[in-house]
Parts: C-alpha cells; structure tokens; sequence
C-alpha cells in the first residue's frame, strides 16, 4: 500500500457514516390491517425514513419538492430583477438623466437599493424552509 | 515621513492583534477536526463575521472603490453580485451541505456520489480555485505596501504569507475563526470611519478646483498633475485634444517636450512621464469611459457592455457557492439550521459593509483623476485621504485605511491558506495535524512564489475569473448533488472537467488578447455566462446516459441531506475518519501511562 492510499477513506467508514442501511437492498411496507398504537408511532415513522421505505422515501421526497419550490421561486424572482435592469438601462437611457435629491437614480437603483431587498428576501426563505422543517418533524412524531 | 508612520504603526497594530487572536483561538485545538472544522462549535453570527471578514478581500476594500473610479455605475454590479451570491448559497446549499456532515469540499463530493476518481477531480479545481484567489490577494498586498510606505513589492505580500502560516499553523480553522471575525468589524470600521469623514470635507469644501457632478464634458484635472507610467505599457484614449509635457516613449517613438494630442489612442511606455496643467483633459486608460456622462450613466459602452454585465451578475450569483474557502466555513457551524442563519446574517453584514466603498469610488473620480491615466485605480482608497485631507488627520484617516486594507489581505489569505490546505492534507496525504502543518507551509510557498512571478491585474478582474470558474465547476456539482437523484460521478467529473476547462481556455486567450490589442470578445473575457449553463448541461446529459451508475444508497444520502436537525440524521464524516478529541486524549493518555511502565 502506497502512502496515497492511505489518504482515501476506506469503503466502511462510507456504511458508517450512511448506517447500517447502506447496502442492503429496500425493505418495502405491506401494510395488512392497520394495528399501529400511539405510543409506537413516531420510534416508527422514524424507523421507516431511516431505512428509506416507500413510505420513507415518498416523505423526503415531498419535504425536498418543497424546499426546491421555495428556493427556486425566490431565486427566480430576485434574477429577474436583476437581468431587467442593465436591458431596461441599454434601451431606456433617459433614466440616467432622472434624480432624486441630486442622486441619479441608476446610482440609487444599483448602489443602495438591492442590499435591503436581497436580506428580505433570504428572511422569507429562512421562514419558509424553517417552517416546512416544522412541519415535517410534526409530522415525524405525531 | 509623518504619514509612513502612522500606517506602518496601524499595520503591526493589525498584526499583532491577528497574532493575539489567533493564539487565543488554537490553545486548545490539537486534533484534525479542529483544524478542518473548528470541531463545528460556532454560532451563527460569529461564524456570519467570520464569513464576511474572509469574503470582504482586497477585490471589495480596494477594488471596488477603484472600479467605480474607473467605469463608473457599471462598476456597482460588482458589489451586488458579491452579495447576491450569498443568497443563491443561502437558497440552494447552506443547510444540506452542512448536514452532509462532510469536512472539505472533495470529501462532500464523495459522499453524495460514492468515487474517489471525482474526489481527485474536485481536489484538482479546489486548488485551482484557491490559488487563482490567493495570488492577486498577496499582489495587491505588495501595491498596499508599496503605495503607502515605498518598501518593494514583493516584501507586502511576504509579510501577508508569513503572517497567515504561522497562524494557520498554530491551530487551522480555530485559529482564524476568531481573527476574521474581528477582522470584519475592524473593516467596516475602517471604510466607514474614513467615507463619514471624508465626505463630510467633501460637503464643506465643494468646489476646490475639482468639477461640478453635473459637468457633462470629458474628464478634467482639478490641478497640474505630473504622472509617471509604471511597470506595465498603458493605453489611453483622448476624446477632446490636449497639449502636454512628456518624456519617455509615447507609442514606441521617442518623445521629449512639449507635444499635441489629437483624438485617439496613445501607447504609454514603462518609465514615461506626463506633465498635465489644470483644467486639461484625462486621457483614460483604454476601455472605460472618458466623459462624465458615459461614466455616471449606465450601460452606455454598447452591446457588449451588455453582454458583459450579464456574464458578470451570472458568474457572482452563482460563483459564490462555488469558492472553496467560503463553502468551508459553513462546515464550522453546528448544524443545518445555523449553516441557514449564517448565511442570511452574511447578507447583513455584507449589504452594511458595500455601501461605502462606492461613495469612496465617486469622491476619488472627483479628487484622483490622474488614476485614470496609468489604470492603477485599486490605489484610490489608499491616497484619497491624504489629497483631501492634506495635513495631520488625513494621516491618521490614511492610517486607518492602510489598517483596514492590511486586515483584508491578512483574513482573505488565512481563509483560502486553510481551505486549500485543509483538502491538500486529508486528500493527498493521511490527514493527521502534522500532514495539515506540511500543507499550510506549501501552500503559502507555492502562493508567494506565484504571485512574485506572475504579471499584476486589477484584483477584482482576477478574481471575477476564479468566481467564473466556482460558477462553472462546483455550483452545477452542489446544486444537482443536493436537488436531483440522478446524478452521477461519471456526469459529475464530465461537467467539472468541461465547465472548468472552457473557463481555464477562456482565461488563456483573454491574456493573450491582453497583449496583442484586446481583440477578444465580451464572452471570452467574462465567459460565466456561456460556461456555466454548459457544465450543467452536460452534467445532467452524461448522468442521464449513465444511469446505472446512480449510487444505490441515494434515498439515504438526501434524506441525510435534507432531513431537519431535530431527527438526528446527521453524522459527522470528520469524526468518522479522524477521531473524536476525547478520543486522542485517551489515546495521548495510555501512550504516556505505556511509556511509564517501560521505564
């Protein structure tokens, strides 16, 4: 063994870190009468993401296509804003003239302006991901 | 003399505090996740200054005061770009990629996809990314330097390096943890302080010789100016004729005395000197605007200004994500949700920090024209105070300057040093601390020995092109590797191997354009916005055409990735590799009680 071998992690520590699920095939849930209790619920729903079940996987799933969702549709918006303005500028180029208290406005628009709009921005997303990471562990352990 | 005085004191000030802090910090850190990862023990503002200290480089302190001097509005998309980056990471990676668990970038890589051929790949462009940054950082050091003291250029940037090594090697990221944080505040310090008071001299003398905001002609010296033409051959465009002294060589012919410039471009040898009398015309280094109208008016350079912006704002918003040494620290906070915080609270301290270089930018277009001539305008910040403020208190303001300036350089360095050092030990060699010690040291080598050797560009430029190449290479890796299953490594090396070789072979023959009359297009100087769509696209392609090579266990890598905080899901690959501390300490013990009982 070389000494560069040495510097790449072995193929265990890679099923210690994913757990002991790692290379087994699926278990799939058959569900015949439902005779779930309370109290054993949520060990089990916690079980069934752990082993990425059908269910498991359809749970992460739905919480990914959400976060996706939101970052997408923010990110989109706050791009589009952006690419409006230099066109808006190229085609427009009176705006250049206008002023407010002496400040031409394009100096307004690109030196002040985006910082506040892009913080609020990042404030809503952290709400909205925080919050469907609420209502996922709400669900988890119902 | 005075002036000299007061920076250099300002200067060790900045040291010797960086040097403080960085003991303070690495005391207790002796194992390898304390030098990767600070043992992820930060609370999200502290690690939010901490980020901001570090991404705040000579590019933002210097740079884009000087490119607003420069181009003018156009120039502000720099420092919006800067900042929206931090979104884009807030929005698609900050909190999967710190409950991946993983310590470096190349270790993320790997976990998510499961080959160690992309682990080599991704190693290969953290290294790029880290140096292409590190070496302007040091360059501009030596301009600092030399600007503010006349020591030689190359003594700034080995102090920097020395500087940084030695506190990196003390205690890696714990160390600099605490240094950039400080070093943020003792930034914006340093901006604001100066801006308050130079405009408020601004407001009391508003004539003085410079030319009204509203003038719409060319650009005119408020006083005679005499300029000398340093290292490097400079082009000027003269829009309105002007009659001068010079001596040197002026478009390879000799010329001494007296002489009369018509409109057009004028090649400006090494060593030429230009007398200008008050009132006369700026001839503006070749491409940036010479009339106070195209300046303070946007997009008047045509087309490929156009075009140009665009490949600017893609190459920010989404090279940020990218940068290795930014990425890195977020693997420092405790989990998913403080990776989040972090990231918003950066946009904070960022949107606070960017405001004042751009009313330095304007106030220096006002005062230091003659910058115009040779294009050295990342000196604007540096000598504004003193030509403003020519007595005792533009001293003391410059000094504080030079202080800020000085930090930039200091906590840039220290970031990128541990970041690339940090991926050089764990994937090159064994990762223990010793391994990471030997890396600091080489890499700080390898970086002073690049930045004496190559030629000097604007900062910002230089690192608009690594920005260019993170937005080529890790961002379509991060953003797929989070959101969609099927990814695959061979996908994944195909995208970072396209993406970043049309970058490298776009930086290539831009340089050679450099030097033979700057013929390459708007898309081949700033290529992000061809680049980056293209390495997403054949990453997705290859991962469609090698589907049976999806990594089997990737339902529980993302559920890893996204699962909340709460559930418990995320394990930490550092300590699954290195160790915990407690564990060392055990180990450290027994060695020493075996020891005992040989004796």
């Amino acid at each position: 063994m070389s000494r560069h071998d040495a510097g790449k992690p072995e193929p265990p520590a890679r099923e210690a870190w994913l757990g002991e699920q790692g290379g087994r095939p699926r278990r799939r849930r058959v569900v015949l009468a439902d005779s779930t209790k309370k109290s054993g619920k949520a060990l089990r729903t916690i079980i069934e993401l752990e082993e990425q079940t059908s269910v498991g996987e359809k749970l992460v799933r739905d919480l990914i296509r959400q976060q996706l969702k939101s970052a997408f549709g923010l990110a989109f918006a706050v791009l589009i804003g952006m690419c409006l303005l230099p066109i808006t500028f190229y085609l427009v180029p009176s705006i250049g003239d206008l002023t407010i208290l002496g400040i031409p406005i394009p100096w307004l628009v690109l030196g002040l302006a985006p910082f506040p709009i892009l913080y609020g921005v990042g404030w809503v997303f952290r709400r909205q991901a925080e919050r469907h990471e609420r209502d996922f562990v709400n669900m988890v352990d119902r | 003399m005075n002036a000299t005085i007061w920076s250099l004191s300002a200067i060790v000030a900045v040291a010797a505090v960086t040097f403080l802090l960085g003991y303070v910090g690495s005391r207790k850190a002796n194992t390898t996740p304390d030098f990767l990862v600070a043992r992820r023990a930060i609370p999200a503002t502290r690690n939010a200054a901490a980020i901001s200290g570090e991404y705040l480089s000579a590019a933002s302190f210097l740079g884009v005061a000087g490119l607003v001097l420069k181009d003018g509005v156009d120039a502000l998309w720099y420092p919006i770009g800067f900042t929206a980056g931090y979104l884009a990471l807030l929005l698609f990676v900050a909190a999967p990629l710190r409950r991946s668990g993983a310590y470096t970038l190349p270790d993320f890589a790997e976990a998510r996809l499961g080959s160690a051929n992309l682990r080599h790949f991704c190693t290969f462009f953290v290294v790029c990314i880290g140096v292409l940054y590190l070496v302007p950082q040091l360059q501009s050091a030596g301009l600092t330097l030399t600007t503010i003291t006349g020591l030689p250029a190359w003594f700034g940037g080995l102090v920097v390096t020395v500087i940084v090594v030695v506190n990196v090697l003390g205690g890696g990221m714990r160390a600099i943890t605490l240094v950039q944080a400080f070093q943020y505040w003792g930034k914006l310090f340093a901006i604001a302080a100066p801006t308050f008071v130079l405009f408020v001299v601004f407001l009391a003398s508003p004539d003085r010789g410079t030319q009204p905001l509203g003038d719409d002609g060319v650009i005119r010296f408020p006083e005679a100016e005499k300029i000398t033409v340093a290292e490097q051959v400079v082009k000027v465009r003269v829009d309105e004729p002007l009659r001068l002294k010079v001596s040197g060589q002026i478009d390879g012919r000799n010329a001494d005395g007296s002489v009369y410039w018509s409109r057009g471009v004028y090649e400006l040898s090494p060593g030429t000197t230009l007398e200008f009398t008050a009132g006369s015309p700026v001839p503006v280094v070749e491409g940036s605007p010479t009339t106070n109208r195209d300046w303070s008016r946007p997009q008047t350079g045509g087309i490929s200004e156009l075009i140009r912006t665009y490949s600017l704002i893609f190459a920010t918003f989404l090279g940020t994500m990218g940068l290795p040494h930014v990425l890195v620290r977020f693997y420092t906070n405790p989990d998913g949700k403080a990776a989040r915080r972090t990231a918003l609270h950066v946009l904070y301290l960022l949107g606070l920090f960017y405001i004042f270089p751009t009313v330095l930018g304007v106030l220096s277009k006002l005062y230091l024209p003659q910058l115009l001539v040779n294009g050295k305008t990342d000196a604007a910040v540096l000598m504004l105070p003193e030509t403003m403020l020519p007595n005792l208190g533009g001293q003391i303001v410059g000094a504080i300057v030079a202080a800020g300036a000085f930090a930039a350089f200091l906590s840039t360095s220290s970031g990128l040093v541990v970041s690339v050092a940090g991926v050089v030990s764990t994937d090159i060699m064994p990762g223990k601390v010793r391994d990471f010690r030997w890396a600091t040291v080489f890499t700080g080598l390898v970086a002073i020995g690049l930045a004496l050797l190559l030629p000097r560009s604007d900062a910002s430029l230089t690192v608009a092109m690594s920005f260019a190449l993170a937005a080529s290479t890790f961002c379509p890796l991060l953003v797929l590797g989070i959101w969609w299953r099927g990814l695959t490594w061979v996908g994944a090396v195909c995208g970072l191997v396209v993406g970043g070789g049309l970058v490298i072979s776009a930086q290539a023959v831009s340089v050679v354009s450099s030097y033979t009359g700057r013929w390459a297009p708007a898309f081949i100087t700033q290529p992000a916005l061809i680049t980056v769509p293209v390495a997403f696209i054949v990453m997705i392609v290859v991962s469609k055409a090698t589907r049976r090579r999806v990594p089997a266990d990737v339902s529980q890598i993302l559920l890893r990735l996204h699962a909340p905080d709460p559930l418990g899901f995320i394990q930490d690959r550092s300590i699954a590799r290195f160790g915990t501390a407690e564990e060392k300490a055990r180990l450290a013990d027994d060695k020493r009680r075996g020891a005992g009982r040989t004796r």
